[in-house]
């Protein structure tokens, strides 16, 4: 049988300082915060941990918080996808602008995007008020939803772009000889390409759609009972003064969301892993 | 059915890479375009499938004009270099691609582009390969399923892409023979682009030699090959060298030296004398030969292989002499030329 081998011979000198550093750095930079929080979560007994998980504020606050994420990043991928094949596939006057302000996001306090959003959807906003008072956008799930969409945008034009850039365009004008008119093409050759970095876009935005407070909380306002797990976890911790539980409360809010957000993630890169392993990394 | 290229012109940009072209394929032809890299070999054959808009001129198949249906419309088959295989798909999937994306009423059953599709895998000898990925392919292989996944739509003409150009020597010429051999078989009207000579002589029914957006010689491989109708034919096809020669009275005379050559049919003035490298021998200096002098000397397979720098302004010859004979560098020969080909110089372009 052969061996597992754990160290290939390579000619690139300085495995053990690498792979080292890399198993110390995570342990303290991720594992041991992570593991603290599930440790200040055991301190609760049983009771008490249903009774925080299942109160019907966190079930709201959890369903709001992967629903509003899910749905922002689904949206993502769709104008992600389409904003990159523009900037992929068009020359036009501004390109380079337009490439770089998809970057904004990113490099916003999201705070600062939060409040921006919230005053823009408000009733009496620019766009606010074009919906208002019908539909009601901040302060409403909608406003959740808009201000994760903004955030997770990026994500999803970044890793879809270079995969597009490398597209052949010879496996287009192979589907056309074949006579599959362009949408056919787009269904049935360009997307199913694609898919593997969409994936990963979408877990992308996804994840970072669930830790967002900052811009939500401007969007959503306090009080307003539209809450979303991160919120909820700051509120317990507002009652740290007062409260025995509160930051016992707070680490099993945490830990429940850290969960289901790696069961999530791991789903997503499951399925990449099974596409990469069919259809080869090219 | 015959394709007719007639008076086609395409400009990118300002830039015309074919001018005024004219071709007739006939039904059932292998052809071969031929020609250096920017020669507008491919656009051409891109003309064809539809896959660029002639700027002038019409492309017909048949008596209809192709050039005004999209390539979807056209029904060719088109052969990639890179093969462009869907690499999301199986072997099968891909070649039954073309049959699947028809029209509900022209679609074929999935049993039956299943069974199209293993047949057609069978015609280019890679049975049992049906549910391999292209990834899990070779690269003769994965052309073979881009030639099955061509063919599964029934073309009216076959169109291939340089397509051995990304192969190893061995496994070109494999496919070549095995190219043949499947055109003489399904009769498909085939044009195959390629900038290797020996491809094209070898496996085409008739040669088109092109450069500079232009045809330079339409023919057979003897006539490409023994009447060459420019300079450049005559360079491309086959090694030469070229010496500029004055003619006047129906003698040929090279700087100085009056050569036994006669050129009775060629008007007085400057021309292109070409040689290959077998039909010219090496001996003294004397009259009637070209005078040189040896810079070079190496064996090259069967034979020997001679540099002759001649004249004045050094031109260049290269001579194949048998292996026995072995001038030393430097040595002072005449140069006597058993065949040739004289070409008057073009006038200068305006």
């Amino acid at each position: 049988m052969a061996r597992f081998r754990f160290r290939e011979p390579s000619i690139i000198p300085g495995f053990r300082m690498a792979f080292g550093f890399t198993i110390a750095y995570l342990a303290i930079i991720v594992l041991i915060p992570i593991a603290g929080l599930f440790l200040k979560t055991f301190e609760l007994d049983w009771a008490t941990f249903e009774r925080i998980v299942t109160g019907p504020r966190f079930l709201a606050a959890l369903k709001l918080s992967f629903g509003a994420s899910a749905l922002a990043a689904l949206f993502n991928v769709v104008i992600g996808v389409v904003i990159a094949w523009v900037l992929v596939r068009y020359r036009f006057p501004g390109r380079r602008l337009l490439d770089a302000i998809i970057d904004l996001p990113f490099a916003l306090p999201t705070a600062v995007a939060g409040i921006s959003l919230g005053w823009v959807y408000s009733p009496n906003g620019w766009i606010g008020r074009l919906f208002a008072p019908d539909i009601m956008i901040s302060y409403t799930p909608i406003g959740v939803w808009i201000a994760l969409v903004f955030i997770g945008l990026p994500f999803v034009v970044r890793t879809v772009q270079p995969v597009l850039e490398d597209l052949d365009r010879q496996v287009e004008e192979a589907a056309a000889t074949l006579g599959a008119r362009r949408f056919t093409t787009i269904r049935r050759v360009i997307l199913p390409t694609l898919l593997p970095a969409i994936l990963t876009g979408f877990a992308l935005a996804f994840a970072r759609a669930v830790g967002e407070y900052g811009s939500v909380i401007f969007i959503a306002g306090t009080g307003t009972g539209v809450t979303i797990l991160p919120v909820l976890i700051v509120e317990w911790l507002a009652q740290r003064g007062h409260n025995a539980i509160a930051l016992h409360a707070a680490a099993a809010i945490a830990a429940v969301m850290l969960m289901v957000s790696f069961a999530i993630l791991l789903a997503i890169n499951l399925i990449q892993a099974w596409s990469n392993r069919r259809f080869g990394r090219v | 059915m015959d394709i007719s290229i007639v008076d086609v012109r395409k400009e990118f940009g300002r830039y015309p890479a074919l001018n005024d072209v004219s071709l007739t394929i006939r039904s059932g032809e292998l052809i071969a375009l031929l020609g250096p890299s920017g020669s507008g070999k491919t656009t051409l054959l891109r003309l064809i499938a539809g896959l660029e808009m002639p700027t002038a001129g019409t492309v017909l198949f048949g008596d209809e004009d192709a050039s005004r249906k999209t390539v979807q419309e056209r029904n060719v088959g088109f052969v990639f270099q890179h093969y462009a295989l869907f690499r999301h798909m199986t072997v099968a999937e891909n070649i039954g691609f073309g049959l699947r994306v028809r029209p509900r009423a022209r679609r074929p059953a999935r049993a039956e582009i299943r069974s199209r599709a293993v047949q057609l895998l069978d015609l280019v000898q890679l049975s049992g390969l049906e549910d391999r990925f292209p990834a899990q392919l070779s690269g003769g292989q994965r052309q073979r399923v881009a030639l099955a996944r061509a063919l599964a739509i029934d073309p009216r003409v076959l169109l291939l892409d340089e397509p051995f150009g990304a192969l190893d020597a061995q496994v070109r010429r494999e496919l070549r023979r095995w190219l043949r051999e499947l055109h003489d078989k399904t009769g498909h009207t085939t044009v195959f682009v390629t900038h290797d000579q020996e491809e094209a002589i070898e496996l085409a029914d008739r040669v088109v030699v092109m450069s500079q957006g232009r045809i330079e010689q339409i023919g057979s491989a003897d006539e490409i090959y023994d009447s060459p109708a420019s300079p450049f034919v005559f360079s491309f096809i086959g090694e030469s060298s070229a010496l500029p020669v004055v003619v006047r009275g129906g003698r040929v005379a090279f700087e100085d030296t009056d050569l036994a050559i006669s050129a009775a049919d060629i008007a007085d003035g400057p021309a292109r004398l070409c040689v290959r490298p077998h039909d010219v021998d090496l001996g003294e200096p004397g009259p009637g030969r070209v005078p040189g002098r040896v810079s070079l000397v190496r064996r090259s397979g069967a034979g020997r292989r001679v540099e002759v720098v001649a004249g004045k302004d050094a031109h260049r010859v290269e001579i194949e002499i048998p292996p026995d004979l072995s001038p030393s560098v430097g040595s002072t020969v005449g140069l006597g030329v058993r065949r040739w080909r004289l070409f008057p110089e073009r006038a200068p372009a305006a």
